[in-house]
């Protein structure tokens, strides 16, 4: 089923999916970030998936590009999930919101920008929501130290 | 005309019916609510950064501080998604399994029994809060016994569980679920047709079944609108397949529904766990895997080659290959997900979680906003928030 969504959008979107890959049952599709306000509206509209379960950002230090927005999405009526993701350059951080295509996203977009740096445009009200106003950086950045900034590093062990 | 004015007020950090640390500032116009901006953060500990710097292993006690009212709930997602990240979900013993399903229905009473207690509290009903604390009571002492922890449980294991059931746990477990159908028939009896409790939560906060999927709503809360939706039926894991239960749909909309699904499905969980008490057989806890499974107790400290085993797997971890995976369960308040990627080390890559009261609190201003001040109350009850998953 999932395989036939994803054929779908290859045919409407035939530039801009990236990639496709499936890994434990689970379907990822890989698209260009300027056209996700689009393909989710069409995945909401043409496929069904009428929910979005959650958003986030992951911080691939070191690789380019750096950044990946994830969206995991679910069909609450054939009840199945579709992981849509897009890469996000380091140098300009930015996504489209898809908080006018489900209102859900709207606070995990805040705790995207806010752990992680990436910003979102059009967002309706893009404020730091974990930590503290007037907070500088964000501490789920692969480099952000794990103790805060400005302080010795843990000499004990982790893991 | 006389200038119309409105007020803004704070509501929490510190007061007693935001349950936990939950800020609200609300614009009122006399008793109307304007505007409702809910503030969260203030119990943010970075349980994501700290699992990106842990194994596998010792990243598990972090979920139980999650929602610590459902500790075995958070652990159960958390295992659950190690588990297929690994590719071992098939060879989870049927023990385990079992013992995960019984273990995660009573954890759900225990949840919604304190939602019970402290929503009725707040909406003026004193006495149910006294004897839902007396029932929740028995389950923490089985708590207690099983994992020797009353709230932060760490019991289940990363392909299976930490340890087998002590004796006469599966008594005290069928004793309760004998005794608790008439324990909620009791509640019920205090509240359902109770007048003020009506009056309070009839029409209350409602929200439409398109508002509520539109707005990531889950759990109870969602099935209160009407939507059938039911990850242990539709989405089974652990073996939920098996059981036989109904999922409980009302479309009122608002808190009275959501209030009487509650109930309801603590009357369902108490047939699942019957069911589960019917099924359990003797037979190993832990599955056959010793690259990832701890080893039991006895042979790490009567065996060098348990010993061995043991300090390896706990000063080296497993390491899955690179890959990521999303599971959902259906804990008390809604869908709990783990998002989790592997790149082929010991620490998680990338662990998010989706907890359900955050999403669900993002609701508050929609059910609230053009209502009455003391319905607010009602609404931060019903939506069954627990801050210590929200701020994670």
């Amino acid at each position: 089923m999932s395989q036939a969504v994803v054929a779908k959008l290859r045919e409407a979107f035939s530039a801009d999916v990236l990639d496709v890959k499936e890994y434990r049952g689970e379907v990822t599709v890989t698209v260009k970030k300027e056209e996700i306000v689009a393909i989710c509206q069409f995945l909401k509209d043409e496929a069904g998936y009428n929910f979005l379960c959650d958003l986030c950002g992951v911080d691939y230090l070191g690789q380019q590009p750096r950044f990946m927005v994830v969206y995991n999405l679910y069909n609450i009526t054939t009840k199945e999930r579709l992981r849509v993701k897009v890469p996000v350059e380091e140098e300009n951080p930015r996504v489209d919101t898809v908080s006018t295509v489900w209102s859900t996203a709207n606070w995990p977009e805040r705790e995207c920008w806010d752990l992680m740096g990436i910003s979102f445009n059009n967002h309706p009200d893009l404020r730091r929501i974990l930590m503290a106003e007037g907070w500088v950086g964000h501490p789920l950045r692969k480099d952000y130290p794990l103790q805060g900034p400005d302080r010795e590093p843990y000499q004990g062990r982790l893991s | 005309m006389a200038k119309k004015e409105t007020m803004t007020i704070n509501m929490g950090p510190q007061h007693p019916s935001t349950h936990g640390v939950l800020q609200l500032v609300l614009e009122l116009d006399g008793e109307t609510v304007v505007n409702a901006v809910p503030h969260i953060g203030f119990l943010h500990r970075g349980v994501e950064k700290l699992a990106e710097n842990r194994s596998y292993h010792r990243a598990l006690p972090l979920t139980d501080r999650l929602d610590y009212l459902a500790p075995m709930s958070n652990n159960l997602g958390y295992v659950l998604t190690v588990e297929k990240l690994l590719g071992i979900t098939d060879q989870i013993p049927e023990r385990a399994k079992v013992v995960r399903v019984m273990m995660a229905e009573l954890t759900r009473i225990k949840s919604h029994l304190v939602w019970l207690a402290t929503h009725a509290l707040d909406i003026g009903a004193m006495t149910v809060f006294l004897y839902c604390f007396r029932e929740r009571e028995q389950i923490m002492d089985m708590y207690e016994k099983l994992s020797g922890a009353r709230m932060t449980s760490n019991y289940f294991r990363v392909g299976g569980l930490s340890l087998d059931l002590p004796e006469g746990f599966v008594d005290d477990v069928t004793s309760f679920i004998d005794d608790m159908p008439g324990h909620l028939d009791t509640y019920e009896g205090l509240l359902t047709g109770n007048k003020i409790w009506q009056k309070r939560t009839v029409g209350v906060a409602p929200i439409s079944a398109e508002d509520a999927i539109d707005i990531g709503l889950t759990g109870p809360a969602l099935r209160g609108s009407g939507v059938d939706w039911d990850l242990r039926r539709d989405n089974p894991y652990s073996g939920y397949e098996d059981y036989d239960f109904e999922v409980i749909t009302r479309d009122g909309c608002d808190t009275f529904d959501r209030y009487k699904n509650r109930l309801d499905e603590m009357r369902e969980s108490c047939k699942i766990i019957r069911q589960a008490v019917d099924k359990l057989q003797p037979g190993p806890i832990l599955a056959d895997v010793p690259d990832v499974c701890l080893p039991p107790k006895k042979d790490v400290v009567n065996s060098i080659e348990g010993l061995i085993h043991q300090f390896k797997i706990i000063t080296e971890g497993f390491k899955p290959e690179p890959g990521e995976v999303y599971q959902g369960v259906e804990a008390p308040k809604g869908e709990l997900g783990y998002y989790m990627i592997s790149d082929g080390s010991a620490n998680p890559f990338r662990m998010k979680i989706r907890p359900p009261s955050f999403v669900n609190l993002q609701a508050l201003p929609k059910m609230v906003e053009g209502k009455l001040l003391a319905d607010v109350i009602a609404a931060i009850g019903t939506l069954d928030i627990v801050l210590g998953e929200i701020d994670r």
